[in-house]
């Protein structure tokens, strides 16, 4: 392992932290709200899974800033609640609304699938902090794969209006898919040091567990479309500032107080 | 959460005259008794298993619509561990509704027509949920008085009659212990914080406390089906010396971390070795009752709404599950 800033570590484990943390936001919106009791308590589940994961990359990342700037780095805490839209570092897919039940589905089917094979390496990580974080949440993070695309294959293979609901979800969030298999300056290096995994690598394997699924759930792969990309750099779609304003409001409203 | 027996209109038990019922009937109340427990296939008068169903069925839909004025806050909870906790608590009380739903189906009922019932404004659930969370320190309130409430309420009830229903009581209550110290903990938080900290923490404390009061049900002399429910031992103490148990405990709680109950009559009795408290304002209680609750119309559609856009997927669900099963037929012919 050659010798990596700490600068990249930090942005690394945000990136991390905030893809989970927005998503399992996402999911928690559906409280109370959702088809079926069954569903509910699912999704609570999805959503607690997650937030328990961002908890443990922020905390970390938190730590890391700490060594950068040689005193104390921001708390879990700081981290959430108190950056705005251009620091937040998620993938853009995972701030997309959640839609109907379909348009949820695919989301969490898209990115839950990914987000496996991407754990799976992560686990093996040079960076024994990011490792264990990874291993603590494969076991999650199969029930979710199970989950998605059971709900997939279900509304895919259900009736004409599912079937037609779930092509549409599929088809609206395709182009936020390209994303996760980007990469830039700071993912190169980490990759280099074998902490961060090769992403474009795992490219194929997601593309065909995706159609295996679609194929089972009589759906169609959605035309190729180009990535729209930006949320490693604090570039996101308009829902981001909404979905902060929201879950911010009680620490910005009443700054420096304990809760 | 809870219920409590809102039902006015409940008949008492009917007896036939039929001397072999007569019969089951004596062994029925020598068995309830003797305090063992009924179990789904005895034989049971119609009134226990009316007066139950409707119980119960209140019961699982308090959980499912005390959901919504929790789940308020859970996209705006201040920090990312009370946002972990207020999720696995509206997650639990799913999972409560879930349990009572299937608990009642014991006694012949199916859940959908439960639902049906609920969103139709034909059963009742507890009056507490109709009123507004309006601040973060409601959702302190709601875990510290209204699963308080409901705990008080809910011991006794694991000695039902009724066994799937006094199974569901010992579990639940267990979880339902824990909310409640949650609960707690953010007021203690709050209280020890900023003045406008204190400030929210008071003025939930001022909106919540009546209607926690309220949660008992009416006052014992008009309470109408308290005696049958008593005489079955669905029910095991009666509604005023679950609220005087509750005044009891809670009080020192409120005035331990600074709080003032919002009763200017609140004193301790010496003699009785308990609160005196005010008068309760039980024309609001009937009114919330009757539906004219501040947010009963909010919940009751944001109930139907889920279930009206949810529908197309659970007739996914049972089509896919109808196309599963005739694959297999047809593979297995």
């Amino acid at each position: 392992m050659t010798a990596i800033g700490k600068d990249d570590l930090f942005e690394y484990a945000l990136r991390l932290g905030d893809t989970s943390l927005v998503l399992g936001h996402r999911l928690s919106e559906w409280c109370g709200h959702a088809p079926e009791m069954e569903l509910d308590v699912a999704m609570s589940n999805l959503g607690l899974d997650l937030i328990g994961q961002s908890r443990l990359f922020l905390t970390y990342a938190g730590e890391i800033e700490g060594q950068i700037a040689g005193g104390r780095g921001r708390d879990e805490d700081a981290l959430a609640y108190l950056r705005d839209v251009l620091d937040y570092r998620n993938f853009l897919l995972v701030e997309q609304p959640n839609g109907d039940w379909a348009a949820t589905i695919a989301r969490q089917f898209y990115f839950s699938t990914f987000q496996q094979l991407y754990f799976e390496k992560l686990a093996a990580s040079a960076d024994e902090q990011l490792a264990a974080i990874a291993r603590k949440a494969l076991p999650e993070i199969a029930y979710h794969v199970r989950f998605a695309s059971e709900w997939v294959v279900r509304l895919g293979d259900g009736t004409e209006e599912s079937k037609r609901r779930m092509q549409e979800g599929l088809n609206q969030l395709w182009r936020f898919t390209g994303e996760m298999f980007e990469s830039d300056d700071v993912e190169d290096r980490l990759t280099a040091a074998n902490i961060a995994p090769d992403a474009a690598a795992l490219r194929p394997l997601w593309q065909e567990r995706i159609e295996r699924v679609l194929s089972e759930a009589t759906l169609d792969v959605p035309a190729p479309h180009r990535p729209v990309v930006g949320g490693r750099k604090g570039h996101h779609t308009e829902h981001l500032g909404y979905l902060l304003a929201e879950m911010q409001f009680l620490q910005r409203a009443y700054p420096g107080a304990t809760w | 959460m809870y219920t409590t027996e809102l039902d006015k209109s409940a008949k008492p038990a009917q007896t036939t005259a039929r001397p072999e019922d007569m019969e089951r009937l004596a062994a029925f109340e020598a068995r309830v008794a003797a305090d063992e427990f009924i179990e789904p296939k005895d034989w049971m008068p119609e009134g226990y298993r009316k007066t139950l169903i409707r119980q119960m069925s209140q019961h699982a839909h308090s959980e499912i619509v005390g959901m919504l004025p929790e789940g308020n806050w859970i996209t705006r909870a201040p920090s990312l561990r009370r946002k972990l906790i207020l999720l696995a608590k509206v997650q639990d009380e799913a999972g409560h509704g879930l349990y009572l739903y299937s608990a009642t189906e014991t006694l012949g009922v199916s859940r959908n027509e439960l639902v049906e019932a609920l969103l139709s404004g034909k059963a009742k659930y507890s009056t507490i949920f109709n009123y507004p969370t309006l601040t973060w320190a409601d959702i302190g309130a709601i875990g510290w008085l209204v699963d308080g409430a409901a705990i008080m309420n809910q011991i006794p009830l694991q000695r039902c009659s009724y066994g799937p229903y006094a199974r569901a009581m010992v579990r639940i209550c267990k979880e339902e212990s824990f909310h409640q110290r949650q609960g707690y903990e953010i007021m203690c938080a709050l209280m020890k914080g900023t003045e406008a900290q204190k400030r929210m923490a008071q003025d939930a404390l001022n909106r919540w406390w009546w209607p926690s009061l309220m949660m008992f049900g009416p006052p014992d002399d008009n309470s109408p089906n308290s005696a049958q429910s008593m005489a079955w031992r669905i029910k095991r103490n009666s509604n005023d010396e679950l609220r005087q148990k509750f005044v009891d405990i809670t009080v020192p709680q409120a005035e331990a971390i600074g709080l003032t109950v919002p009763d200017p009559d609140l004193r301790w009795n010496e003699d009785k070795q308990g609160y005196d408290f005010g008068p309760i304002d039980w024309e609001e209680f009937y009114a919330v009752v009757r539906g004219e609750g501040p947010v009963a119309k909010e919940r009751i559609a944001a109930r139907r709404k889920a279930w009206d856009e949810g529908a197309w997927v659970r007739e996914a669900a049972s089509a896919h599950a109808a196309k599963v099963e005739a694959r297999r037929q047809a593979d297995a012919a």
